[in-house]
């Protein structure tokens, strides 16, 4: 038997990522990545990989997978519904497979597997960008994942969930065109687009008011709050486009960027502004809490 | 610039536009005040810095028709024909400003000021991989499907990104282009 995983459904939205491709933006080709790298990061942690090892990352419904030879795997993120439990190592045996339905939670849940896969690399990076093609497409029934050997460690003998709630507001600091807006972002709550991808997390509520200055196109980062002419506020995600002409209030935290890759359609989010030691601090936080694990 | 910035550890990309670099750093490894520090420095030493030799790249053009949606409302909005708006288009040297939006779009300067034509009022949902658009004074060229409100005159044949290997430097910020029309009956 050949150390693989097979895939018997492919879910919603099923892709192979790791932490993403770094470097190339200038050539417009944004990190991707996963969305939740904070429950990548700690699945890999789990099982002994190395954090940047590529997984699987299940959109809203899940899919269905086999494994051809014994593993260790951990299924981290939100609950989806299968039958072991979340941010815990566990051991499959050849043949046994694992199953996941439709999300309890929020939008996102990984499988991180002993070994990580080993898929073929795209410019450094075996993460999957949907809206270019970079590094493949969503998985499909028969697809076979071979796994590889970026064990670093033992697996964790302890279950170990994040001392983090999706539900608090998305901190963000000053935007580089802050001073052309109010207070209007961080008046009341936004509801989270059916439109919303890896590219860009839509908003809906009251419009922010237009400014009428003409903006020369520049490089734009994960994170960023665009506020277009319609007033409706777009969060760029992991897939975002690499330079961009509208104006932007604001920018989420780097320590809250795994809680735009849990939001759903429907879901409602308010902003929350913060300095950047502030920001600073809340990412000491998570990265000490990964460090614990 | 780029050069002092683009060895240090913990800075993700730096992505030049028309007027301004965007610096990416990973908080992890790097202060804001470290990098700003890295930053006024590679200023102070960018007129040493030799620049990459700019290229003179042949970008061959299917104007008009399937290929071109929008050729003949660019040639009515500036009251000429169709073949005019070629000529124009081909006759000019661009030069790259730089490249980026979705996977490659190289952002060109040199458009003839008798072409200045506003975006689509309304953006297209799809606009196919290869096609060669102007909006306000810009011309560029879409290397793959996507969304987009600039005024699409014709398709290259050419791939300007190929998403299975490396980006191929096809255009770099600098180098030169010329779009050269492909004539009926031409392979």
């Amino acid at each position: 038997m050949l150390n693989q995983i097979r895939v018997l459904e492919g879910g919603a939205q099923t892709t192979v990522q790791d932490l993403g491709r770094f470097g190339w933006a200038h050539f417009g080709v944004s990190a991707s990545g996963a969305a939740d790298a904070l429950a990548l990061r700690a699945g890999n942690l789990l099982v002994g990989n190395a954090e940047n090892a590529a997984a699987l990352e299940m959109t809203l419904v899940g899919g269905a997978f086999e494994f051809e030879d014994d593993a260790v795997i951990a299924l981290t993120g939100s609950d989806f519904g299968a039958w072991l439990p979340l941010w815990t190592p566990v051991a499959v045996k050849a043949g046994g497979a694992i199953r996941c339905g439709p999300t309890r939670s929020g939008a996102r849940c990984y499988l991180c597997v002993r070994g990580g896969l080993a898929v073929p690399r795209t410019m450094g990076s075996a993460s999957t960008h949907l809206a270019t093609g970079v590094g493949g497409r969503a998985l499909r029934r028969g697809d076979l994942l071979p796994i590889g050997d970026a064990v670093v460690r033992q697996p964790r003998r302890a279950a170990a969930s994040p001392p983090f709630s999706r539900a608090e507001a998305l901190r963000v600091t000053r935007g580089p065109q802050a001073e052309w807006f109010g207070e209007e972002l961080y008046r009341g709550t936004w509801t989270v687009s059916e439109e919303s991808n890896r590219m860009g997390i839509r908003l809906r509520g009251e419009p922010i008011p237009s400014p009428a200055v003409h903006m020369l196109t520049e490089g734009v980062a994960l994170g960023a709050v665009q506020a277009p002419p319609d007033g409706q506020p777009i969060i760029l995600f992991v897939e975002h486009q690499t330079t961009g002409g509208y104006p932007k209030p604001a920018n989420v935290i780097s320590a809250d960027f795994w809680r735009l890759g849990q939001l759903r359609p429907r879901d409602q989010v308010a902003f929350e502004s913060v300095t950047i030691e502030q920001a600073l601090g809340a990412l000491r936080a998570a990265e000490e809490w990964l460090y614990s694990l | 610039m780029t050069a002092v910035l683009a060895g240090a550890r913990g800075i993700l990309n730096l992505h030049p536009a028309f007027a301004s670099v965007l610096v990416e750093l990973d908080p992890r490894r790097h202060t804001h005040a470290e990098i700003e520090k890295l930053v006024r420095l590679s200023v102070e030493h960018a007129p040493e810095e030799e620049l990459p030799a700019s290229r003179l790249v042949e970008i061959p053009v299917r104007y008009g028709g399937e290929f071109g949606p929008d050729l003949d409302d660019v040639a009515r909005y500036h009251d000429l024909t169709p073949r005019r708006i070629v000529e124009l288009h081909a006759s000019a040297e661009y030069e790259v400003s730089f490249v980026g939006f979705a996977t490659c779009f190289p952002y060109l300067a040199g458009l003839r000021a008798e072409l200045a034509t506003p975006r689509l009022a309304a953006p297209r949902k799809h606009v196919a991989a290869g096609s060669v658009a102007i909006a306000g004074s810009q011309a560029g060229v879409y290397p793959l499907a996507s969304p987009g409100g600039w005024r699409v005159i014709g398709r290259t044949p050419l791939r300007l990104f190929d998403p299975v290997g490396e980006p191929p430097p096809v255009l770099r910020m600098g180098d030169r282009v010329r779009f050269v029309p492909i004539e009926e009956g031409e392979c």
